[in-house]
């Protein structure tokens, strides 16, 4: 296969064990972890070059780069690939980057799907509920792996979004820069409402077995696929729907009935059925509930702007026209908060259809802005 | 043909800025005047643009922008958040523009407001006796394309701000880069205006 010059290239994922048990938000302990990450570029002598990709729901480690034992290489590039590479806005020549699954994944971390050496079986429902503060101390813990006491930025989309926030809350000299795109300060009611749906999907699956149906050799295809597709619908825009879909038939004309009719019903349908086939329905959920705890403000009585008070990175703050889940008004919250702190902040709104997924594209003005924030870092 | 001598206002507002004062510059444009204002006086603030155009040149320069429309209000900022607000070429673009300068004169302790003179001899004369809309250096867009859409006078001005309780500290006249005292409706082509609640 062709590999274009500004990228990665071949890449692997190395499983990095950590032995001192964590203690979680919620009081549960794992007495020991591990943590599945993939790095890219180099990290320089004074280990001042390090960025650190966090994901949001559905994602990995797996951030830039081919596999080059995947069945087709060609298709196994990296969920954020086209940001990152020898020349892209985030530059290999010149950070190191890091990606990472976090704990309760399900792509090589230890997750509900990994053996509890306590038990031996695999964890199910007794794997601790994870919030986003228990990711960054997690992620603080990798940091020190590689000797990194500041992390040049620390970036992502979404619910990885929140977790750069959440370091400059929590660890401030530990980061110099925070780019939290598509992200908000907390979740509404709407949002939590769409979590839950997707959550009682999967628990009323009769293949769920209270999360324990690794013990029965099944998956709950049927409410993992039901969660994909409703998460799908609120990832796009109506817009982008109407140019990709519109009422586009997938046969001559109606056949009257609850089989496949539009082309919409086929891609939702495709999509919810390639999830199922690959994600593991108790990193669902575990996902979908940290989603729903974050609320860095709720330590302080309500007062963002309280909660970063002590932060002392720069922060770039954007949001997609598109985007409803998590809408520009909500960055704009955040953006309050830092302010009322004077602290360093840009923001942008930027024009897309994608929707949510708007961060993962390669939108011109938006990789412009990208590009000059990391531009900017001094190294 | 210097950057001085397209926008003699920025060497005014640079000067009239304190040292180490927090600013925010409204309708910031790619943040020459921001950045000129960081170097020169230390200031520490904040531009605002709705172009991405402008945002990007300003991130580029490594200042902080914040995208978006300063008609919508500027809800974003908390009350006497800031020593200086600017508008600098901007209040003339705007269509709420005394709902605006309430809301500058509520963020910011002060505010700096640089405009074209509409009442300059050159538009009057294209105008009176040329029949035709003004078109010049400073004001270079034709009737039909044009961005501005709260056209004042010097004199304008002063009333604007009497009638609206604000206080003018200071107020300075610019002709080619010069200070102009004798006429300066007539024979200003720009008026910084530094005012206050």
């Amino acid at each position: 296969m062709n590999i274009p010059s500004d990228a990665v290239g071949f890449v692997s994922p190395q499983k990095i064990a950590f032995e001192t048990p964590l203690t979680f938000a919620s009081g549960a302990t794992l007495d020991r972890y591990d943590l599945t990450v993939e790095t890219y570029g180099e990290l320089n002598a004074s280990r001042s070059n390090a960025v650190l990709v966090c994901h949001a729901l559905s994602g990995h480690h797996h951030v830039a780069g081919f596999y080059k034992d995947a069945p087709d290489p060609s298709k196994s590039e990296g969920w954020w690939d086209n940001l990152i590479g020898p020349g892209r806005p985030l530059d290999t020549r010149k950070f190191f980057v890091i990606g990472l699954n976090n704990l309760g994944g399900c792509h090589g971390s230890t997750g509900p799907g990994t053996t509890n050496p306590a038990t031996g079986d695999p964890f199910g429902n007794d794997f601790p509920i994870v919030t986003v503060p228990d990711w960054v101390r997690a992620q603080t813990r990798l940091a020190d792996h590689f000797g990194i006491d500041t992390f040049a930025a620390i970036l992502g989309g979404s619910l990885g979004g929140m977790q750069a926030m959440q370091w400059s809350i929590d660890f401030p000299e530990r980061v110099r820069n925070v780019l939290a795109i598509a992200a908000a300060p907390k979740l509404s009611a709407e949002n939590i409402g769409f979590n839950e749906v997707a959550r009682q999907a999967i628990r009323t699956d009769p293949d769920f077995h209270d999360g324990n149906f690794y013990a029965h050799n099944v998956v709950p295809k049927r409410g993992l696929r039901l969660s994909r597709m409703l998460g799908h619908l609120t990832y796009l825009s109506d817009d982008l729907m109407g140019e990709k879909f519109g009422r586009l038939l997938k046969g001559e004309d109606y056949q009257f009935g609850f089989d496949v009719e539009f082309e919409v019903e086929s891609y939702l349908r495709y999509q919810g059925d390639k999830f199922a086939g690959y994600f593991d329905a108790n990193t669902y959920l575990l996902m979908t509930r940290a989603l729903d705890y974050f609320d860095p403000a709720r330590a302080f009585d309500g007062n963002l702007a309280a909660a970063f008070a002590k932060s002392t990175a720069k922060f770039f703050i954007a949001a997609f026209t598109s985007d409803w889940r998590f809408s520009p008004a909500r960055s704009k919250e955040i953006v309050r908060a830092l302010l009322a702190n004077k602290h360093d902040v840009s923001s942008a709104e930027i024009e897309s259809v994608e929707g949510h997924d708007s961060f993962l594209m390669p939108i011109p003005q938006y990789h412009a802005l990208l590009r000059s924030v990391f531009e900017g870092i001094k190294v | 043909m210097s950057a001085n001598y397209i926008r003699p206002d920025f060497d005014v507002v640079t000067e009239w800025v304190p040292k180490g004062a927090s600013v925010l510059d409204l309708g910031c444009g790619d943040g020459e005047l921001l950045a000129r204002l960081q170097r020169e006086r230390q200031t520490k603030g904040y531009g605002v643009e709705i172009s991405d155009a402008s945002v990007l040149a300003c991130m580029e320069r490594g200042l902080n922008v914040l995208q978006g429309d300063i008609e919508s209000g500027l809800n974003l900022f908390e009350d006497a958040a800031f020593d200086v607000v600017i508008l600098s070429q901007t209040l003339q673009a705007t269509r709420h523009t005394e709902a605006l300068v309430r809301e500058v004169l509520r963020v910011g302790k002060s505010a700096i407001v640089t405009l074209p003179n509409f009442g300059h001899w050159s538009v009057r004369w294209q105008l009176g006796v040329g029949g035709r809309m003004p078109v010049s250096k400073r004001l270079p867009y034709q009737w039909y394309d044009t961005p501005n859409v709260h056209f004042s006078t010097i004199t304008d001005f002063d009333v604007f701000c009497q009638e609206k309780n604000v206080t003018v500290e200071r107020r300075a006249v610019l002709s080619g880069g010069h200070a102009v005292t004798f006429l300066p409706n007539l024979r200003g082509e720009t008026a910084v205006f530094q005012i206050r609640r």
